[in-house]
Order: structure tokens, then C-alpha cells, then sequence
């Protein structure tokens, strides 16, 4: 298995040399630079900047000296928030985010499962066909819409549900105190949660008919052990393959969540690095996300392996 | 007479006698469908919306770029909430907006918009993945592997990061919206299409058609890709919301449709900056929206359910 780990490992870099390669050109080529927008400079000084950054090189050597500093760690400095290198904000942004991540596919696991399996359980009555239909909106509605009416419902007007005032903050971060977390994160996970429940329900509806059940119900095994002991474990094969997109679909999500809500982490500074050329920022950011991506792949192949039995690696 | 004559006439004449018609796979499929009630809503709803995207504007009494000072942000007049600061006089039957412009007018520019890029985007989708499958299935081999193993690599990207990145690059162009989109969104069809022609091309008409001498790209086209219609359509159907979606999310984001052109996710975004003063801009854009994908995932499942070969 160490070996399969390890030649799945080496596997990924080629992938992330490609992508690092595509969107450094794809930055470059576009019309427009990180400094168009200030204000007119004497043509010396705006040399004198192009040259702090290397931009008055060509681009293969520009290239070149990007890789080289990235081969030792270093992402550069960014190029539109002064004074500060692309390490020392996605080293802000990053702890945030990844709180904002964890809870949120931690949540998403546990009540995507729950419901699921509360759903195949009951197959076909009320119970089945309302969280699947619960399911089916959460899939549908995107979260830029969720997002906003969620702020509406509880960070603006208040909800005031059995005689409690429930009132959130609609926005900030405030350190990820928890009350500034139950928004975001509800909002990150809700889409999960619904394919998640899906998934497991459709798995578990089959389990529950196969053989072996059968034959566990049959020795007289109380119904709890046989959902949780025995079928359980087969049902949840669908989710872990499922966790590699629903990270990528969790990390696109953070970028609309972190830039609603105003949550200081690196999805936010994806957008405005985008939106202002700050090629270096943007490359970090991306470069981050693919690592991650490629990375929870694999874990969730690994994982896969060790819950089948019937998986060899090879 | 020749003996295959002789039975292709007694078929013929059982048929007649007992009045059965033969029934394609997508005259079955199509009846199938149409027992599915859900779907049968759906395909009612889609097409109303769509049907209005087209023909309301020519009619409407408001242009979708008429700024009208005199009615910023009013609620239309049936709106119950009555302590609004202000009610839109007219035929502005969903308020106005933060320029005054009619948000009736606007959601449905809103819906041209995310239909077409629908349509276009999964269009692009649809050559590129159903080329690319047909061929890495029908050639095989290393270049199967080579091919595979790319989109393997592609999967491994999160790509609304390439697009956003292809928008910024080219500038939101209009146009390159749609082919961003549809370029990315090829790959599971791409799979789809290859795992079907795997299994199509050991069928004994395709080796006939080889023995005789046809060449591989009129193979694929005459007999392997009429005959993975079916998933492939399903998939089409289930695209379609996705690249909606897509698009509404560059737009709300800011780096989509630009404004006097408006799109939903345009609107949402606006909708969600005054929601505290104008909770119906935000509230029409949305429901519309949402109810357009449900349509798009119901009729997917009913597809599925009507050309699954399994159960009839």
C-alpha cells in the first residue's frame, strides 16, 4: 500500500507541473498588467516597478525564475498588496478557510449519511419522500442564492422561533467564533449534504436487499446491528469516492461563501486576485487548491481500498 | 420468391391481422415519458419560460436598459409587505431596481441569456466529448490510454478556476463565456460516450461495416454514435442546469454578463445587495432560476427513467 501511495504521489506532480504551466501562461497572455489601473506614472518609475517584479523580462525567463523560487517554497511577492508575499497571505487565509472547509465536510458527512440512511430505512413513505425532496432543492438552489436569503432570515430580520430570538451575525469572521460560523458553514454544506443523502440512500436501498443481510436478519440479529454493523460499511463505498468532488465542490463554493459573508480566507482572495490581475496571488491560490484536490483523491482512493476488501492495490 | 421475401410478407400480414405497429426505442421512450407526470410539468414550465424569454420583450412596455430615475427600487403595487418606500406605478409587475429599470424585463433578458449559454455551452460540450469518447473508445488501445488518462488529469482540476481565469484573460467577452464553459464541462460526457462505445463496437454490425471496408470515422459516425443516443441525451438534459449554474455564478461573482446585459446570477448579486430594502429583487431572479433547474433535473430523470433499457 506505501508503494501505491507513494507512486500515486509522484503520479500527481506531472499533473501539477501542467496546471501551474497553464494558468502562468494564461495570466500573462492577457491583455492588461497588475499596474494599468493606478494612476499615471512617469514612464522611469513605471519601469522601475516592472523591474522590481521582473516584469520587463521575457516571458520564458519570467517563467523560469517563477519556478525556481517555487521549487524553494517561495510564491513571490503580491502584486497588488504591497509589502506583503503571497506565502504570508495564504498563511492568513488558509487557517481560515480550512476551519470553514473542515467543518463544513465533517457536517456534510455525518447528516448526509444520517439522513440517507434514515431515508432507505423508511423506503417509500412519507419519511423517504420528504428528505428527498429536501435533498433534490438542496442540489438544486445554488448557494449565491441560499446564502443571501439565509442572511435575510436570520441576520436581518431574526427568526424567532419557540420564544428564542435567533439573530446571527450576516457577515465577518470576528476569529471564527461560532456564531459567525453557523451561516457559512450551513450554507457550504447544505448542497453537500443533499448529494451525500442521495447517495447513501440509493446504496443502502440496495445493501438492505442483498444476500447477506438477509442471512444476518435470518440468525436473528437485532435490526440496529444489522444497519450499523453490517450494512453501513457497504452502503458508505459511494461517499468515499464521492469525497474528491465534493471538496472540489466544497473549495468552489468557498469562494462564493467567503466573499458573501466577508470571511478572510484565501477563496476571497482568489476572486480579487482575479479580478485585479494579481497574477502572483491568483497562481498561489491555485496552485494550493489543485494540491488539495489531487491530495484528498488519493486519501479517498486509500480509504476505498481499505473499506473494500474486494479492492487489491496494485 | 426468395425465403427471406417469404417471411418479411408473412410478417406483414400477421401484423396487419392483429393490428400491431412495431415500436422504436424512442417512440416507446417518448410514450414513457410522457406518463411521467413530473416530467410532463417540467417540459410545460420550460418551455412557458422560454417561450416568454422570446416573445414578452418584443411587447413588454419597458426596455431591459430603461433607467428611470422616478422609480428606484419600488416594489410592485400588489407587493403585501405595504411599509415599502415606494410602489412602482405601470405595468412594472415585479418592481424595479436599484436604476429604475423594470425587473419583469430583466429577469427574462436574465433567462435569454442563461438558456442560450445553456444550449451553446453544452452544444460545445456535446461535439467535443462525444468526438473525443467515440474515438478513444473506437480506436482503443495506447491511444485510449493516452486520451483517457488525460481526462483523468483534467477531473483532478477544480475548473471553474480555469474559467474564471479564461474570463479574466479574454476580457468577459460575451461569446468566449459560452465556449469557457462548454470546454470544461466536456469531460464526464467524454467517459460516457466511451464506456458505451466499448461495449457497441464488438456488436456484429460493426464488424460487418469494417469488414466491408468502411473507415473508422464514417464507422462512428454511421453506426457507433446513433446508437449511444440515449445516454447521451440524458446527460445533455442534466448539462444544461449545470452550465447555468456556472455561468450565474461568474456573473454573480462579477466576471460574467456585464451590465446593461443582465443575467440571473447578475441579478441575484444585485438582488442580494438590496434585499433589506427590496427583498423582491432578490426573491423573482431566484424563484425563476430555481424553478427553471428543477425543470431541467426532472426532465433528466424522467429521460433516464424512460430510455433504461432495464426496466420496460
Amino acid at each position: 500500500m506505501l508503494s501505491y501511495a507513494i507512486r500515486r504521489v509522484l503520479g500527481a506532480i506531472p499533473t501539477l507541473l501542467i496546471i501551474i504551466t497553464l494558468v502562468f501562461f494564461m495570466m500573462r497572455i492577457a491583455p492588461g498588467g497588475p499596474f494599468d489601473a493606478q494612476r499615471h506614472l512617469p514612464p522611469e518609475i513605471e519601469n522601475n516597478i516592472k523591474a522590481a517584479y521582473h516584469l520587463d523580462k521575457p516571458l520564458w525567463q519570467q517563467y523560469g525564475l517563477y519556478m525556481g523560487n517555487l521549487a524553494r517554497g517561495d510564491f513571490g511577492p503580491s502584486f497588488k498588496n504591497h509589502d506583503f508575499s503571497v506565502n504570508e497571505l495564504i498563511a492568513d487565509g488558509l487557517p481560515v478557510s480550512a476551519k470553514l472547509g473542515i467543518s463544513a465536510i465533517l457536517i456534510s458527512i455525518v447528516f448526509g449519511i444520517a439522513l440517507g440512511t434514515v431515508a432507505a430505512l423508511n423506503q417509500n413513505d412519507w419519511v423517504d419522500h420528504g428528505v428527498m425532496g429536501i435533498a433534490m432543492i438542496g442540489i438544486t438552489i445554488p448557494s449565491f442564492v441560499t446564502a443571501p436569503i439565509l442572511m435575510l432570515a436570520f441576520g436581518i430580520y431574526g427568526l424567532h422561533l419557540f420564544g428564542i430570538d435567533l439573530f446571527l451575525p450576516a457577515g465577518g469572521w470576528n476569529g471564527g467564533a461560532l456564531a459567525n460560523m453557523i451561516l457559512p458553514v450551513t450554507v457550504l454544506a447544505l448542497p453537500q449534504i443533499a448529494i451525500i443523502a442521495r447517495l447513501v440512500r440509493g446504496s443502502m436501498v440496495e445493501v438492505l436487499r442483498s444476500n447477506y443481510v438477509r442471512t444476518a436478519r435470518a440468525k436473528g440479529l437485532p435490526s440496529y446491528t444489522v444497519v450499523y454493523r453490517h450494512a453501513l460499511r457497504a452502503a458508505l463505498l459511494p461517499v468515499v469516492s464521492y469525497l474528491g468532488p465534493a471538496v472540489a465542490g466544497l473549495l468552489t463554493g468557498s469562494l462564493i461563501v467567503e466573499t458573501i459573508f466577508g470571511i478572510p480566507g484565501i477563496g476571497r482572495y482568489f476572486v480579487e486576485g482575479a479580478i485585479n490581475r494579481d497574477y502572483t496571488l491568483v497562481m498561489g491560490v491555485v496552485i494550493y487548491y489543485a494540491a488539495f484536490v489531487i491530495l484528498l483523491n488519493l486519501a479517498a482512493d486509500i480509504l476505498y481500498a481499505v473499506m473494500d476488501p474486494r479492492v487489491r492495490f496494485q | 420468391m426468395s425465403a427471406a421475401g417469404l417471411t418479411s410478407r408473412n410478417t406483414e400480414t400477421i401484423e396487419r391481422a392483429l393490428d400491431i405497429k412495431g415500436r422504436s426505442l424512442w417512440v416507446d421512450a417518448r410514450r414513457r415519458l410522457m406518463k411521467n407526470r413530473a416530467a410532463v410539468v417540467s417540459i410545460v414550465l420550460l418551455a412557458t419560460i422560454a417561450l416568454f424569454a422570446v416573445f414578452v420583450p418584443l411587447v413588454w412596455p419597458y426596455s431591459y436598459d430603461a433607467i428611470d430615475y422616478g422609480n428606484i427600487l419600488c416594489a410592485p403595487s400588489w407587493w403585501p409587505d405595504r411599509s415599502v418606500s415606494c410602489f412602482a406605478g405601470g405595468h412594472h409587475i415585479f418592481g424595479t431596481e436599484q436604476n429604475g429599470r423594470d425587473l419583469f424585463i430583466r429577469v427574462l433578458y436574465g433567462a435569454r441569456i442563461s438558456l442560450a449559454v445553456g444550449l451553446v455551452a453544452t452544444m460545445v460540450s456535446l461535439l467535443i466529448g462525444v468526438g473525443y469518447g467515440a474515438i478513444a473508445g473506437f480506436v482503443g488501445g495506447k491511444l485510449d490510454e493516452l486520451m483517457m488518462r488525460f481526462v483523468d488529469v483534467l477531473y483532478a482540476l477544480p475548473y471553474i478556476f480555469l474559467v474564471i481565469i479564461l474570463m479574466v484573460v479574454f476580457n468577459q467577452n460575451f461569446f468566449l463565456l459560452f465556449v469557457a464553459i462548454g470546454a470544461v464541462e466536456w469531460l464526464t460526457m467524454a467517459r460516457i460516450v466511451r464506456g458505451q462505445t466499448l461495449s457497441i463496437k464488438e456488436k456484429e454490425f460493426v464488424e460487418a461495416a469494417r469488414a466491408a471496408g468502411v473507415g473508422t470515422l464514417t464507422n462512428i459516425r454511421r453506426h457507433i454514435i446513433p446508437n449511444i443516443l440515449g445516454p447521451v441525451v440524458v446527460y445533455v438534459t442534466l448539462t444544461i442546469p449545470t452550465v447555468i449554474l456556472s455561468e450565474s455564478f461568474l456573473s454573480f461573482l462579477g466576471l460574467g454578463i456585464r451590465d446593461p446585459l443582465t443575467s440571473w446570477g447578475v441579478l441575484i448579486s444585485d438582488g442580494a445587495a438590496h434585499m433589506e430594502t427590496a427583498p423582491w429583487m432578490l426573491l423573482f431572479p431566484a424563484a425563476i432560476m430555481a424553478i427553471t433547474l428543477f425543470c431541467f433535473n426532472f426532465i433528466g430523470d424522467g429521460l433516464r427513467d424512460a430510455l433504461d433499457p432495464k426496466d420496460r
